[in-house]
């Protein structure tokens, strides 16, 4: 069974807003039963101030499903629509303290289900976003732009990432060129803005299919324990989101530590901003010990400054960099 | 709450009188049994009569045919790179698309390299094989027929000794994978057709990293772990020796029980099966309903997923296992009910309840007691569930 957060399981067991709403002037449906996953966001919207007054789901799926479903409608009730279109599949992960790697499609079937029901609400076609005909991985009905939001929302570099926050790729495989594709031609947009390091991004031939086939069927017959394992140590805000580069060599430690220190100064004023701070406590080898001050302390979202601050130093040192959190020492 | 065990197709809980058996043989009898000396002598008596102990279990003609390993998938590993290696000429094997993992993946490995050619018969909707394809696929270029005894996740028995006799007709050496049917089913291996046979500890109140592969005399055979002279040359490596004699005594115990587990469990068994049919709307058994492990039910529950299922049994100290996506880890329904063609609106909802010697009435009064409301409460949320009977299709998602 899968290592769930307190507040997945309670989420789980006991549902928030489950159920049909009658009033609904605004559903969304997404997934299929022959995926193992399908959800009905139902929005009760007020047509003036464009409020979601009320909000209910169905969920055919695991506990991460219908703890996703239930979170996404705390998340939105009593926002604007324009308020809850802005929402993430990550802040639904987050909301639920976290979710198992392997499980982040629930959540962005979340944020897929919350799209749809505001564009049903507006007339709109959901499914217009995407391009006709880009069914990309047939096992699980996912199509292009389900992909491509996903990676570029939580900045995914491998084709292993995009199966686990999508499903695409996790049945045959035969949409394996494609997904290296989509994968390439985001990263590289992600590059060119300036949100994702040049050495992070993926590139064609960057995976074998083979390999990642071996490896899905290995961690399917691995016992129950080593998942576990492996699930709390990729949710830790201390595991790197990407692979790391090859470390480079020749850097003094007195380097280093200047360029962790102006990378840490560069991204102060974001951290200010948002009545937050991060202070270099230490730095030992590859691993940077910070002190998140203010409102970053206990922040929701505090493995995501962490994952972006790791980013940022990985950017600049050109190195393989992990960002531990400590208490301040002095 | 008192604590429901359901899953021992998963593992069984090794019995004391097991563990009894087996403690003298971490201390006072530490010796070596491939040694001379009175430490290691004294312990390989006991390896020996726990070999015997095995050979009654399995009606093999000899002692000397078991060949102990690591485990079930050691067993089924050696018995098929073993057949490969000792038939020359040969390179093909017949296996089913339902086997276990252990069979299977070494199967894809074989033709992926290279080394082999592979023909996977398929089931019908009760999971037994297509022996009409299984006759096609056997001619003289097959080396090896491995095919399961009793299926892990539904229980539902090939009649591997009559395949056995076909394979021989070809002149191909048959392995019977055993795991999930020895210690359930009797098991008379001398005078079959059947050349060899896996079987694993922990599916029989033995305790894990123990397993043996039979291997009936005469039968080619080339060893897997070269190194010692241990199991005859056959397997080098010093001896388990405590699993190997908690594997005796288990064996011995298992004969015992053999009737318990042909009338006791199955009634229980039946019981719950009867219950939750009656009392849960649209459900319905996968595996064959007459040839079929006693301990084992797998039941489909349509319009909710497996896992959800398992986490409420879970909080109510019923323990199960799905072989729906979530849970393993996989996202897709598992590979038998997909050869089974279990539709999608069932298939990640099954579940298998899997009994033993060690479960009493009180723990199917406590499931049926539980069940009929979690899956209430579950089909409450689905999407696809109006009542029972609802045409699924009435819900269209956007990406279906």
């Amino acid at each position: 069974m899968w290592d769930y957060s307190d507040k997945v399981k309670d989420y789980f067991f006991n549902p928030k807003n489950a159920g049909v709403l009658g009033e609904a002037n605004a559903v969304g449906e997404v997934g299929a039963i022959s995926c193992g996953d399908a959800l009905k966001l139902m929005l009760k919207v007020d047509p003036e101030t464009e409020t979601i007054q009320d909000a209910k789901f169905q969920t055919f799926g695991c506990g991460s499903a219908i703890a996703s479903s239930s979170a996404l409608t705390e998340l939105i009730i009593g926002k604007t629509l324009e308020e809850a279109v802005s929402i993430t599949n990550q802040d639904i992960a987050d909301f639920l303290g976290g979710l198992p790697p392997e499980k982040m499609h629930c959540s962005v079937m979340g944020y897929e289900a919350l799209q749809a029901a505001i564009a049903n609400f507006r007339g709109e076609e959901w499914h217009d976003d995407h391009e006709e005909g880009a069914l990309v991985c047939k096992c699980f009905g996912v199509d292009e732009g389900v992909i491509e939001r996903a990676i570029r929302m939580n900045k995914l570099t491998s084709i292993e990432q995009v199966t686990d926050y999508t499903k695409a790729g996790g049945g045959c495989l035969t949409c394996f060129d494609k997904l290296e594709e989509l994968l390439a031609k985001v990263n590289g947009e992600l590059v060119a803005e300036g949100l994702l390091a040049e050495h992070a991004a993926y590139r064609i031939g960057g995976s074998d299919a083979a390999e990642l086939k071996a490896k899905a069927k290995a961690k399917k017959e691995a016992e129950k324990a080593p998942v576990r394992e492996v699930a709390a140590q990729a949710t830790s805000p201390i595991a790197p989101s990407s692979p790391l580069p090859p470390p480079s060599a020749g850097m003094t430690n007195l380097k280093k530590i200047r360029l962790i220190e102006e990378a840490i100064e560069e991204l102060r004023p974001y951290l200010k901003k948002d009545g937050g701070d991060c202070e270099l406590v230490d730095v030992d080898g590859n691993n940077v010990m910070v002190n998140l001050k203010g409102a970053c302390m206990g922040c929701q979202m505090a493995s995501v400054t962490i994952s972006g601050i790791q980013e940022r130093l990985i950017a600049k040192l050109g190195m393989p960099i992990r960002i531990i959190p400590v208490k301040n020492t002095h | 709450m008192r604590p429901v065990y359901l899953d021992n197709n998963a593992t069984t809980r090794v019995d004391p009188v097991v563990v009894d058996a087996m403690l003298p043989f971490f201390t006072e009898q530490f010796g070596n049994p491939s040694s001379i000396h009175s430490f290691g002598a004294s312990v390989g008596v006991s390896v020996k009569k726990a070999r015997q102990q095995l050979q009654q279990l399995l009606g093999a003609e000899h002692d000397h045919e078991i060949i102990y390993t690591a485990s079930g998938t050691e067993a089924d590993n050696t018995a098929i790179l073993s057949a490969l290696e000792a038939m020359p000429g040969r390179d093909e094997i017949v296996t089913s698309a339902v086997e276990h993992p252990a069979v299977l993946a070494l199967c894809q490995h074989l033709e992926k390299t290279g080394r082999a050619k592979v023909h996977y018969i398929g089931v019908d909707s009760l999971g037994r094989l297509d022996i009409e394809a299984y006759r096609n696929a056997l001619s003289d270029k097959v080396a090896l027929v491995t095919l399961m005894w009793a299926n892990n996740e539904t229980g539902t028995l090939f009649p591997v000794e009559g395949l056995a006799e076909l394979a021989k007709e070809h002149g191909a050496l048959f392995h019977t994978d055993a795991v999930q049917a020895v210690g359930k089913v009797p098991i008379v291996l001398k005078g079959s057709a059947i050349d060899m046979l896996s079987l694993s500890g922990h599916k029989l109140h033995a305790p894990k990293g123990i397993g043996a592969l039979y291997v009936k005399r005469g039968t080619r055979f080339k060893p897997l772990l070269r190194g010692g002279h241990q199991e005859r040359g056959r397997r080098a490596g010093t001896e388990n020796a405590p699993g190997i004699i908690g594997l005796g005594k288990a064996a011995e115990l298992a004969i015992e029980h053999m009737v318990d587990e042909q009338t006791r469990v199955k009634e229980l068994r039946d019981r719950l099966e009867k219950a939750i049919l009656q009392r849960i709307p649209n459900c319905f058994v996968n595996g064959d309903p007459r040839e079929r492990l006693p301990n084992t039910s797998n039941i489909a529950f349509e319009y909710v997923e497996g896992e959800a299922i398992l986490l409420h049994l879970t909080r109510q100290g019923i323990a199960a296992s799905s072989g729906s996506a979530c849970t393993s880890g996989s996202l897709e329904p598992s590979h038998v009910m997909k050869a089974m063609n279990v539709p999608f609106t069932a298939a990640h909802g099954s579940i298998r309840f899997s009994l033993s010697r060690d479960n009493v009435p009180e723990d199917v009064d406590q499931v049926i007691e539980a069940l009929p409301k979690i899956l209430e409460k579950l089909r409450e949320l689905s999407p696809f569930w109006d009542g029972a009977n609802k045409d699924p299709k009435d819900f269209k998602p956007v990406y279906a």
